[in-house]
């Protein structure tokens, strides 16, 4: 049987600048994260993307992909997080 | 599917508003480790802390970094050591290598807090019973992380009163005990009536004997997501502001119960409650004194409090309940002094007095707690406090608890310094004039009727 979706929730706060989502989607591509959504919006002069992504093929445990995020964005300046899906779905559906 | 908007909101609220799920608490029976023999005792009981609760700390960190929600702490609860040690502790000496244990047990598997070195007496004590409560102050002295708690009275039982007037000696000497670090064993220690089996928030942590093996509680938290809420709705009406309430209680409570459904899942022991308290802590914007000053008060302690509080605590119940498939524990707002910024304002502005804290422990969980009183106060003087305290358990058919902390050498407007997550507290005036004729009668007092209410 085919695995299911391993669904996560990446967001991006912080300043604008070039190249902020070709950097983080490049990291995704080359760990074999495939992107599902992808919603943007400036919230007070702030960059704020949130991208639903599956993390079922990643080439690496999702501990550390979380980690190797955050370091991506603290190099761009902006700060990513990573969370399973299920937080959000808990809170938010019922 | 999810947009960015809850996205946000979550994230906000776990970034901005302190939410948080308070504790992670494996609850152990150790009914399996009964022994006659003291040191065959205490080996069967470390083997077991330590292979059962082997995975917790790491089991909680892992969630933590899956969903980036922050789980403070990792407990244990362990079955009242009074029922464990019976067979093998001749004297309260016995007792403290029981506690020792259990430190030690806890240091090794990395929780901060381990609960249980508890005896119910709601009815009377056991020869044994009265053993543990008298070893009491120098087990918490001696160990750092062991938390007591007694259970004193029921609304089945009534009140032990023997039972009573020991406690205020016990607490007295737990406090002369430590006192080098403000009496703080005091804040290690909680009289109660009605005692849940399921509680997963010390002091007052132990496993029930109607409890299976080993079973995860869960204690959410997030009194400053219902204040932010309520921040949004300023002067509407009671409907709007219960309505508030109501739907964030819900959103914390859910991800309490995914925290719980998953550590459950990952260490393969059973879920067993999530606790729908809103537990304050001294950091800013955490406060539940805060709350009701965002219903409208100038104060907590103000008049009026009672009625915010109890509109609070069944909101916040309305919501949680709907949020998780089982509740239990103490669930409700706590009132604790010196855990919360809000509190220890009221009390240093003066609008805040031990009286009016009683008035609010009738509609709240779970009871007068973190409250520091001079050092001098009569032991006789804290047994009624604790009578009163455990009438209004008794009589209202509720959980109700004491946590005093006498501080040796410290009096009325002094301040007590116990770090972490226990805060800072003024110290308290007490109501003084004597209750020793009262207390020292002995005996019990009887259950009350359960018809007739009015």
């Amino acid at each position: 049987m085919e695995k299911k979706v391993d669904k996560a929730i990446i967001t991006v706060v912080g300043k604008d600048t070039v190249g902020i989502i070709a950097k983080v989607c490049t990291y995704l591509a080359e760990n074999k994260v495939n992107v599902l959504d992808i919603s943007q919006t400036i919230v007070q002069d702030f960059f704020n993307m949130m991208m639903i992504v599956d993390l079922k093929e990643k080439v690496k445990p999702f501990d550390q992909c979380a980690k190797e995020l955050e370091q991506l964005g603290e190099e761009i300046g902006v700060a990513v997080k990573c969370q399973r899906e299920e937080i959000f779905n808990k809170m938010h559906r019922i | 599917m999810i947009n960015i908007w809850e996205v946000n909101e979550t994230n906000k609220m776990i970034e901005q508003e302190n939410l948080d799920v308070r504790t992670i608490t494996l609850g152990i029976s150790l009914l399996d480790c009964i022994d006659a023999d003291l040191q065959k005792l205490n080996e069967n009981i470390y083997r077991k802390i330590t292979t059962t609760a082997e995975k917790l700390v790491e089991t909680g960190m892992e969630i933590e970094r899956n969903y980036c929600i922050p789980i403070v702490n990792k407990r244990i609860s362990v079955t009242p050591i009074a029922l464990i040690g019976q067979a093998a502790c001749k004297t309260p000496e016995d007792f403290v290598t029981i506690a020792k244990t259990l430190d030690k047990a806890a240091k090794t598997v990395g929780v901060n807090f381990i609960g249980g070195y508890s005896a119910l007496v709601s009815k009377g004590m056991t020869k044994g019973d009265e053993n543990l409560i008298r070893s009491i102050p120098k087990a918490l002295a001696d160990t750092e992380r062991v938390c007591s708690s007694i259970n004193v009275g029921s609304t089945k039982t009534g009140i032990d009163m023997d039972a009573v007037k020991l406690m205020g000696e016990i607490v007295l000497q737990t406090a002369e005990y430590t006192k080098e670090n403000d009496s703080l064993g005091c804040a290690k220690l909680v009289i109660f009536c009605n005692a849940p089996d399921d509680n997963p928030f010390m002091a007052g942590a132990f496993h029930g004997v109607t409890e299976t093996d080993a079973i995860i509680n869960v204690g959410v938290s997030g009194p400053g997501v219902v204040k932010k809420a309520l921040e949004q709705v300023r002067g509407a009406n009671f409907e709007v502001l219960c309505e508030t309430i109501k739907k964030t209680a819900f959103k914390i409570t859910r991800v309490g119960q995914l925290v719980a459904q998953e550590a459950s899942r990952r260490m393969g022991i059973p879920f067993g409650i999530i606790d729908l308290s809103l537990a304050p802590t001294p950091a800013i914007g955490d406060s539940v004194a805060e709350i009701l000053e965002e219903i409208g008060l100038e104060y907590a302690g103000a008049p009026g409090t009672t009625a915010a509080l109890a509109l609070l605590n069944d909101q916040v119940k309305k919501g949680g309940i709907m949020a998780s498939s089982y509740v239990g524990g103490l669930s409700g707002a706590f009132i604790p002094v010196s855990e919360d910024q809000g509190m220890i304002d009221a009390v240093e502005a003066g609008a805040l007095t031990l009286e009016k804290l009683e008035a609010m422990t009738c509609v709240c969980s779970v009871g007068l707690d973190m409250i520091a009183i001079p050092g001098d106060v009569p032991a006789s003087v804290i047994s009624g406090i604790i009578a009163d305290e455990m009438a209004i358990g008794m009589i209202n058919q509720k959980t109700t608890a004491v946590r005093l902390i006498p501080v040796i050498g410290k009096g009325v407007g002094e301040t007590v310094e116990f770090g972490g997550l226990l805060g800072h507290a003024p110290v308290m005036p007490v109501n003084v004039h004597g209750c020793e004729a009262f207390i020292n009668r002995g005996g019990r007092i009887p259950a009350p009727v359960h018809s007739f209410k009015n």
